[in-house]
């Protein structure tokens, strides 16, 4: 596998040792408490439908913003109140992806929504949620 | 939002309110069913003495392509502690579509004793309403379910054909973007679900969720009939399949069709697009 951003690296092993449904969701659900949505600075409501994850009916949104470094600090939101999946998976590429070199982030693939979320999620979940990431790889891939 | 008995509905004794709920969280006659989409929000919190039904690993067959079988469905409602005669209250996300579609799984069943709480977790959530992270104990029962009808309220590709073929009522319930077959992926990432794009011939585009209003109840009898027959044409005295991408959707339009319109023969097509998109030979309009 190509190589990912680090921290994108740690949740993965973390995730490695959850053995339950129930562990999974308790730790995805304190990650989706972690969530922040985009600072009024970056971007306020009504947003700009360019921000829009087509796919993700949890009406998440996400932006990328140049750091001087040449990587980038991303943002989003999920307008929907009960999209916690969308807020945990959009907490972790946060977390792991802004500030992150832009190769590793482009290195990313959308599959990576399954080892944090199982295999046992409905298909339009699981194809909202990697829309998220694609949006995030997209924006990494359009400044290299 | 009214009453739901002032709505007009054909049958409105199969939606109850948020109040109905709050008054019946310990009436052992009654299990109050949480299914979402979000495999998250039934662990953050939960209606007291609510149980999940997931639609992903309690309703579906594991292996093929279908829900679960006789022994399947035995096995999830004495899990669950219900009986035949047990009232079950499914409520969920996404106004309740997740909710119409276990619903809908458990009539094939024959557990046709099953209702709505009109307007779901949202509204739920937004009258303030009591939520808990704490699993209620269940103590299981012997459930003993005829095996599973899908010869009254489920479509399958071959019966979709023959209905198109004879001019049969069919509504498309997915977004008008996917009706017309835009592609609506970002640029360079592929199309997923289907091969092809576009509707099958015939259908009327109708996307779910005009069904419902921005706090997740159903609109009532005036406007659901401005929607489906005023606009729509459709008869209610004559045979209707609904279909979506996978089933799930057009379940939440076969509840409205049925139970709040009473139109008498809505069958919903599960296979819907990711079938027929993928099916080599079967005719597609854009």
């Amino acid at each position: 596998m190509a190589t990912l951003p680090p921290k994108l690296q740690e949740y993965l092993d973390d995730f490695g040792f959850i053995t339950t449904r129930e562990e999974r969701a308790d730790f995805l659900i304190d990650i989706a408490d972690s969530f922040q949505p985009v600072p009024p600075a970056v971007a306020t409501k009504p947003y700009d439908e360019a921000h829009r994850v087509i796919g993700c009916e949890s009406e998440a949104f996400v932006w990328a913003v140049d750091r001087p470094d040449g990587t980038l600090d991303y943002y989003f939101d999920v307008l929907n109140p009960q999209g916690l999946s969308a807020m945990a998976m959009s907490a972790i590429l946060d977390e792991a992806c802004s500030g992150a070199p832009l190769e590793q982030v482009a290195n990313i693939s959308g599959d990576v929504v399954f080892l944090f979320f199982g295999r046992d999620i409905s298909m339009g979940k699981g194809r909202g949620l990697t829309e998220l990431i694609h949006a995030v790889v997209y924006h990494a891939r359009q400044r290299l | 939002m009214s009453d739901i008995k002032s709505r007009g509905y054909a049958n409105a004794d199969k939606l109850v309110s948020t109040d109905w709920v709050a008054a019946h969280l310990n009436d052992d006659h009654v299990r109050i069913i949480e299914s979402n989409e979000d495999p998250l929000l039934y662990p953050s919190g939960h209606i007291p003495g609510a149980v999940e039904v997931d639609w992903v690993k309690d309703l579906n067959d594991p292996l093929r392509r279908d829900y679960l079988d006789k022994a399947g469905f035995d096995s999830l409602a004495s899990r669950i502690g219900i009986s035949p005669a047990t009232t079950v209250i499914f409520y969920g996300d996404k106004s309740n579509w997740w909710a119409t579609y276990a619903l809908w799984v458990f009539e094939l069943f024959g557990h046709t004793n099953a209702k709505i709480m009109d307007g779901g977790r949202l509204k739920w959530a937004e009258e303030g309403r009591e939520f808990t992270r704490e699993k209620p104990a269940i103590t299981p029962s012997n459930y003993d379910a005829p095996a599973r009808d899908d010869s009254q309220i489920r479509a399958f590709r071959d019966g979709v054909l023959a209905h198109i073929q004879a001019g049969g009522q069919l509504v498309d319930v997915r977004s008008p973007g996917e009706f017309s077959g835009e592609t609506l992926h970002m640029p360079g990432y592929p199309q997923e679900g289907a091969v092809r794009g576009g509707h099958i011939p015939g259908a009327s585009s109708c996307p779910w969720s005009r069904a419902a209003n921005d706090d997740g109840t159903f609109k009532n009898a005036t406007e659901l009939r401005a929607i489906y027959l005023d606009e729509l044409g459709l008869n209610p005295e004559e045979p209707t399949v609904a279909y979506c991408r996978i089933g799930e959707r057009s379940s939440h339009t076969w509840f409205v069709l049925t139970n709040l319109l009473g139109f008498g023969d809505v069958r919903n097509y599960d296979g819907s697009w990711t079938e027929w998109g993928n099916s080599v030979g079967l005719p597609i309009e854009k």
